[in-house]
């Protein structure tokens, strides 16, 4: 304990304005510099940008394999793939997409950077702990590709028994390389509610919490309550192809509905995992760019809780023509609907924050209202399915398949990149050639809509997902959709293309080249090592652009505030503070 | 609660993130709590395997019980129970200073989780012997029932996996009392034994539940 004024819990302490700079020499980029400083680091923000870059690579990996897919699917028959092949493309690319993608794809890499900024601290809770995560995701990811090269599986990513367990090729090791993957998210789950919980800073209460730190903890609960469940799922299938123990296979006295009940026990929270992270990304670009406080906070923060809440008790509904009870079925499907109740009160909030805002369409923000109309059909058409009377008719048809990539692809994909583009100019010091963004934006969203708006049609008339060959009436649909699929990644190339670009040529980023008032944009472009060189003390929530930026950027010197008491002790009102402007 | 709120920011382990030691401490603990819940969940797709197929095969589980060794299994119980008690003695040293407590309360922690995997060993090779073995090697004639195979494989899965649990913490425990022994641990500073401790709580009365439910049922 120093000299500090502030350990006494006084209502009044004296805090001071810390103004970010726009180029510092010194960033946490190098600071620490070398291969084996990056291999070993145990900073947030390097490890984010590890993830990102990981993620990135497997996107384009699962990516190549769905135009493999669609190009297949060109023609009725055999287009210039064999039918075994063609399995196993589609089985990867889903497995890829999940869970080397779409899982880690905010929370690990975006919400790895983010969110101790957005709370004020050093770094996150378990610094070791999250850099462990990212070298199991690493080693799971090797497993399966390991997988891939000796044998392959054919299962498609939902590995159903007792497909699973009697066919051929390399499922015990993919099984065990997503097992390893699993523990990675787990940890990043851990890690997150504890830096939640613990690392705030002082003023930082939970209604001042961002919302994409609300999104990130909702996400991390699912993580931790699912993913477990996977595991021992996946440890089951694998000791099944061992030892036979049977518990899943009906000729030894098991149950293969049993597996199907575990397994989305864990995959559809798991969507949950996914979407829900970027719905906070899309609070904090619509707040900061209709430069308006977030309609409906409380409403955005509790609803991402109530989805990670009902997204346990609605797996069910993957099993309506599975065998289970039907009583069971109209219960599941009644519990589905409710889920639409949450995500609506998200996308009224969203658009009630649009209103009467002074809205500036950059990038980020479009891709966000690309979002919306992807989402909105994505959703809407989940409500059709949760209906059992008409999901029986349209399971596995490409009508679902369709419903998912609206929702994953039209909804995670552009919030993950509204989330990339709006946090471009922290991570990386860059700014993007906008228009150039806007036009990869608009390309994107047309594609896309080529890609799966046909196969709704084609679902609902009547084709299966997964199948090879196909019916002739059906052909002018599939080739629809494949010229979409080149379209969509024509876009995705451009993104790639001119972000790389940005980090040679683009324009220097300022420290808060949006005017947002949320934390992480009251530091140093590119952030410090260690994120802050003073303690932040907040008296505003993120979204309060009616108040003055100054007040978001208050703080205690360093060598004051050192080792002073409890945060949650320390009670900062707007009437007590004391501003030293500079 | 030992006087552990003293907050140095100078002791060695004390990790730069945080603001005093006392918020090291509860984040520590606090995701130990979380771990120990996907523990849970973990061992959760299991006990819901295992009532899926006591409620199908009621007479199969009856039956099959009777190859358990009750008084071994009691045994266990009592033996894991005072591991518990050694572990929380340790951290209670901890608090206390006394630095020598600790590291033999550890010992003994260690030492009792040993003589517990030594009768799951024995446990188990008997069961081999008589052909008992998990899922499609199954060979054993003694019991009138066709489906004999799948109580075993859940013996076998979640004897196992706790037992792996029981490894791990052995090997925990181990760590635990290399550092006790070079002087890491006093009542300033004793996170890890406090996490650990946890855990291996959880790890006992995951076996509390596992006793009745494979042993005891008649």
């Amino acid at each position: 304990m120093d000299t500090a004024e502030s350990s006494s819990t006084s209502k009044k302490i004296q805090v001071q304005r810390f103004k970010p700079d726009d180029n510092p020499d010194k960033h946490y980029l190098n600071e620490e510099t070398g291969l084996w400083a990056w291999l070993t680091t145990v900073d947030h923000k390097k490890i984010g940008v590890m993830f990102l870059s990981a993620v990135t690579f497997f996107f384009f990996i699962g990516g190549i394999m769905a135009l493999l897919v669609r190009t297949e699917l060109w023609t009725p028959a055999k287009t210039f793939i064999e039918a075994n092949t063609y399995n196993q493309l589609f089985t990867l690319h889903g497995a890829i997409m999940v869970f080397l993608f779409l899982v880690p794809a905010v929370p690990a890499a975006l919400g790895n950077f983010i969110l101790p900024l957005q709370l004020g601290a050093k770094d996150v809770a378990f610094p070791k702990l999250n850099l462990l995560s990212f070298y199991l995701y690493l080693t799971g990811a090797f497993v399966a590709i390991f997988a891939i090269l000796n044998g392959g599986i054919d299962t498609g990513w939902t590995f159903y028994t007792p497909y699973s367990s009697t066919t051929g090729g390399a499922v015990t090791t993919m099984v065990f390389g997503v097992f390893i993957i699993g523990f990675s998210s787990i940890l990043t789950g851990v890690n997150f509610i504890t830096t939640i919980h613990k690392l705030r800073a002082p003023g930082l209460t939970w209604d001042k919490l961002s919302l994409f730190s609300w999104s990130l903890y909702a996400t991390s609960i699912i993580q931790i309550l699912a993913t477990p469940v996977l595991a021992i799922t996946l440890a089951l299938i694998g000791m099944e192809r061992i030892l036979g123990i049977g518990i899943f296979d009906p000729a030894m006295g098991g149950d293969p509905v049993l597996f199907q009940h575990f397994f989305w026990f864990y995959s559809h929270p798991a969507v949950y995992i996914m979407i829900v992270p970027g719905f906070g990304v899309v609070s904090e670009v619509i707040s900061t760019f209709s430069r308006k406080h977030i309609f409906g906070y409380w409403a955005i923060a509790l609803s991402s809780l109530a989805i990670a809440f009902i997204s346990f008790l609605v797996w069910g509904h993957h099993m309506f023509v599975s065998g289970q009870a039907s009583l069971a079925s109209m219960v599941f499907s009644f519990l589905t609907f409710l889920v639409g109740i949450p995500t609506g009160i998200k996308m009224f909030n969203w658009t009630a924050t649009l209103y009467k805002g002074s809205i500036d369409i950059k990038s980020p923000l479009l891709y966000i209202f690309g979002f919306f109309f992807l989402f909105l059909v994505g959703g809407l058409t989940g409500i059709v399915l949760a209906s059992i009377a008409l999901d029986v008719h349209l399971h596995d048809t490409y009508y679902v398949v369709a419903h998912f990539h609206f929702v994953m692809v039209g909804g995670m994909v552009m919030a993950l990149l509204a989330g990339v583009h709006y946090w471009w100019p922290k991570i990386t010091g860059r700014m993007y050639n906008e228009v150039m963004a806007k036009i990869a934006c608009g390309i994107i969203f047309v594609g896309f809509n080529v890609t799966f708006l046909p196969q709704f049609v084609m679902g609902s008339q009547g084709m299966p997902r997964r199948y090879f060959n196909y019916i002739e009436q059906f052909q002018p649909f599939h080739q629809v959709s494949t010229i979409g699929s080149y379209i969509l990644g024509l876009g995705f190339l451009m993104v790639f293309y001119y972000l790389v670009k940005s980090l040679f040529t683009g324009k220097k980023a300022t420290a808060n080249p949006w005017g947002s008032r949320a934390l992480e944009w009251q530091i140093n472009t590119r952030p410090p090592l260690h994120n802050f060189h003073h303690i932040p003390v907040i008296i505003n929530g993120p979204y309060d652009y009616h108040k003055p930026m100054e007040e978001f950027q208050l703080g205690l010197a360093e060598s004051t505030g050192d080792g002073h008491g409890q945060q949650s002790d320390i009670k900062v009102t707007s009437d007590g503070k004391e501003i030293n402007a500079e | 609660m030992a006087d552990h709120s003293s907050s140095t920011t100078h002791s060695r382990f004390f990790q730069h993130h945080f603001v005093d030691a006392d918020q090291q401490f509860e984040t520590a603990k606090m995701g130990m709590w979380i771990f120990l819940v996907t523990e849970i969940l973990m061992f959760g797709g299991l006990f819901a395997a295992y009532i899926v197929f006591r409620l199908w095969y009621p007479d199969l589980f009856t039956q099959a019980s009777t190859q358990l060794n009750t008084f071994w299994g009691g045994v266990n119980t009592v033996v894991l129970i005072g591991s518990s008690l050694t572990v929380a003695m340790a951290i209670k040293s901890a608090q206390l200073n006394q630095k020598k407590n600790i590291a033999i309360n550890l010992g003994i922690t260690l030492a009792l989780a040993a003589v517990f995997m030594v009768i799951k060993y024995f446990e188990w090779t008997h069961k081999f012997e008589l052909g008992i073995f998990p899922g499609q090697f199954y060979d054993f004639g003694g019991i009138e029932h066709e489906k004999a195979n799948v109580f075993f494989s859940l013996y076998y899965l979640m004897t196992g996996l706790h037992g792996i649990h029981v490894l791990i913490g052995m090997g925990l425990m181990g760590w635990l009392l290399w550092r006790s022994l070079k002087n890491h641990f006093d009542s300033e500073y004793y996170t890890p034994i406090e996490i650990t401790g946890l855990y291996w709580h959880l790890v006992d009365i995951i076996w509390i539940f596992l006793f009745p439910l494979f042993y005891l049922i008649e």
